[in-house]
């Protein structure tokens, strides 16, 4: 059975009066241990499938389809069995622990906080040497559970935050751009600790980042969303250097290959902004700033369609051509 | 690549010490004693210029000689040049000295000490149940934004901080002068001993802490709800919401506590303020309070007292400064020295 998966998940905020959908159909699923990367620019929803996952979305959120979670419906639960889902099923690593973490907490409290919401037989003691040797794990001296927050620097933080997320010892760790607001080195340490902690206890992984390259060194599997919608999906060393679609491809260039000429002097990007989601229009969400689109994008609106053995991508390009139509 | 195990700042420099602890200290008091120094100043002269002859007007509708004044203006020292009277003044006060009060023929300490106590009592009492209340309410408020609850709330909390305290005052008079219920003035029933007269004292001052509390909760509520709404949209709610607590809990242990941080300059502030205690609310109830001392000798006008009462009042708002300046860090780990 898969740890985490979703079929046909759609989110929809209200909006003024109408509903803009920010995730039209998403279907993921991670087997035991697996690692996932969800890449993709601002906005089109990728974060919102993680607030989904453990149903922390705000009240002006539809939600539909279903998440399962070890087999049961997240989104059908009751209150009582979500409680005790969130952090010992699944636990999350936000992106910018200065925010989130409670400022006027100290940070070993904050470690013990679900270890004695979900362990009734944790005592205040325990769950406090448990932050201790959480705190030990992802590098920190123990003796920073009695720091507050803003005594730490933005590494130190996260390292704190991925020791919470360990803290009930969940078999999903969602990591929502956990390097994002870090420098450049630290990046390289957290994402290091974040795969060698996975690997080590067999948790899988759903990391989340607009960083392809990033995904792709910490991820077994990559999928690429558009505008709530997966546009690719496969092996990630395979998206990331062929990709199919050339959304994927586009966010693949984005980034610079370090010591390469050719790329320094040739930066691609992708012009354009991502269509606005309360907008509707026909055709292929992705047309208006592909380089290689077609007349039949403008009325074909592809879905996922195998692209290899092992991948699917959703683009004309991929489809046989009697398939068409 | 550097080891990852970079520590935080040691707790035993820098931040915390002793030393640094000492200044911070240091700092404060000198601020509150320049403060005082102001006040003491200003006091004296801001009197001063007041127009009128305080003599003349004790001796208001008898038959005087001249004479008689120039007696009655040495027994005061205001027959002494004006730099001579400060320092005596100021010797004084040091001396915890504050004059004699014309009306009352009385050292203006001992007036004060009498009425401190009634003052405290009623002053102290509201400003705390306003806070409370309308910390409470202000929190249900902001958890129910837009509900019916919030909407209730906040309407009757702004109407009652709109209403003038000594018509509020003056209503609830006229209320219950007719049907009973609870006294319309005084502290005390004359007579009445032993334990019950602590009941007593409680039953008075209902409907004055009534008044109080009715005019001022509405800022403790409308800080508080802000307050919170702005903490409701924080990304470490959603962490704790995320870790599987109660809203309950997240609202309790993780919200509140962070939204609280603002209201307590304003609480402190105004327990400052209580000592000068509800001069309207005094008034209007006959509560022998410092208020209702200061609008006696302001009609006169009493200068010893009214300068003396000035510079009580300006302490206990210094002193309460001082006090928020000191616990605030206990509260806030971000202000820590």
């Amino acid at each position: 059975m898969n740890h985490l998966e979703t079929r046909g998940l759609t989110v929809a905020y209200r909006a003024g009066g109408r509903e803009v959908p920010a995730v039209r159909g998403v279907d993921l699923a991670i087997p035991p241990g697996g690692t996932l990367g969800l890449a993709g620019e601002s906005g089109c929803g990728k974060s919102t499938v993680a607030l989904a996952v453990l149903r922390l979305l705000p009240a002006t959120a539809r939600v539909g389809g279903s998440v399962l979670l070890a087999g049961e419906d997240v989104l059908t639960m009751a209150w009582g069995r979500l409680r005790a889902v969130r952090w010992a099923g699944a636990s999350i690593v936000f992106q910018g622990a200065m925010h989130s973490l409670n400022a006027v907490r100290r940070v070993g409290d904050q470690i013990a906080e679900p270890v004695l919401l979900h362990e009734s037989a944790e005592t205040p003691a325990s769950a406090a040497r448990r932050a201790a040797d959480l705190l030990e794990r992802v590098g920190l001296p123990p003796r920073t559970a009695a720091a507050y927050p803003h005594e730490l620097s933005g590494g130190q933080r996260q390292r704190v935050m991925i020791a919470m997320a360990l803290a009930c010892g969940p078999r999903l760790v969602i990591a929502d751009e956990p390097t994002t607001a870090l420098d450049v080195m630290v990046q390289a340490q957290i994402l290091r600790l974040l795969k060698d902690l996975v690997a080590r206890n067999g948790i899988a992984m759903m990391m989340i980042s607009h960083d392809l390259s990033v995904l792709a060194d910490a991820c077994d599997r990559l999928a690429v969303m558009y505008a709530g919608r997966i546009v690719e999906e496969g092996p990630a060393r395979q998206v990331f250097a062929d990709a199919r679609h050339p959304y994927a491809a586009a966010l693949g260039a984005a980034f610079p290959v370090v010591g390469d000429p050719a790329s320094r002097y040739a930066p691609r990007g992708l012009a354009g902004d991502p269509p606005d989601p309360a907008g509707s229009g026909t055709g292929c969400s992705f047309r208006p700033r592909c380089a290689v689109a077609e007349d039949r994008c403008a009325y074909v609106d592809p879905a996922l369609w195998r692209a290899g053995p092992d991948r699917s991508a959703a683009c004309v390009r991929v489809l046989p051509s009697e398939e068409v139509l | 690549m550097s080891a990852p195990s970079a520590a935080p700042a040691a707790p035993d420099r820098g931040r915390g010490s002793p030393r640094r602890i000492a200044v911070y200290l240091a700092g404060r008091l000198l601020g509150a004693a320049a403060s005082m120094a102001a006040v003491t100043v200003t006091a004296f002269f801001l009197f001063r210029v007041l127009p009128g002859d305080p003599v003349r007007t004790m001796t208001q509708g008898r038959a005087v000689t001249e004479a008689q004044l120039d007696e009655l203006r040495r027994q005061y020292g205001l027959d002494k040049p004006l730099g001579e009277q400060f320092l005596d003044y100021c010797s004084g006060l040091l001396r915890l000295d504050l004059g004699v009060s014309y009306q009352y023929r009385a050292p203006v300490t001992e007036l004060i000490a009498e009425r401190l106590w009634p003052t405290v009592l009623l002053a102290g009492t509201g400003t705390l149940l306003a806070a409370v209340l309308g910390l409470w309410l202000g929190t249900r408020a902001a958890w129910r934004r837009g509900r019916v609850v919030d909407q209730v709330n906040t309407g009757l909390a702004l109407t009652l901080w709109s209403v003038p305290t000594f018509w509020l005052g003056l209503l609830l008079i006229v209320v219950f002068a007719g049907t009973g219920g609870f006294p319309t003035g005084g502290m005390a029933t004359p007579g009445v001993r032993g334990p019950a007269a602590a009941l007593d004292v409680a039953h008075h001052m209902v409907l004055p802490v009534a008044t109080m509390v009715a005019v001022v909760y509405a800022q403790y509520l409308m800080i508080m709800r802000s307050s919170l709404l702005t903490e409701m949209g924080s990304d470490y709610l959603v962490t704790a919401r995320a870790k599987g607590l109660r809203d309950a809990l997240v609202l309790r242990r993780h919200a509140v506590p962070n939204a609280l941080l603002p209201t307590v300059t304003l609480v402190f502030l105004n327990l400052g303020q209580v000592v000068a205690g509800a001069i309207l609310v005094e008034t209007v109830f006959s509560w022998p309070g410092l208020g209702q001392l200061f609008y006696q000798g302001l009609r006169l006008p009493d200068l010893p007292l009214v300068q003396g009462l000035f510079v009580f009042f300006s302490a206990g708002v210094i002193l309460m400064n001082l006090l928020a300046d000191l616990v605030y860090p206990l509260l806030d780990p971000r202000v820590r020295v």
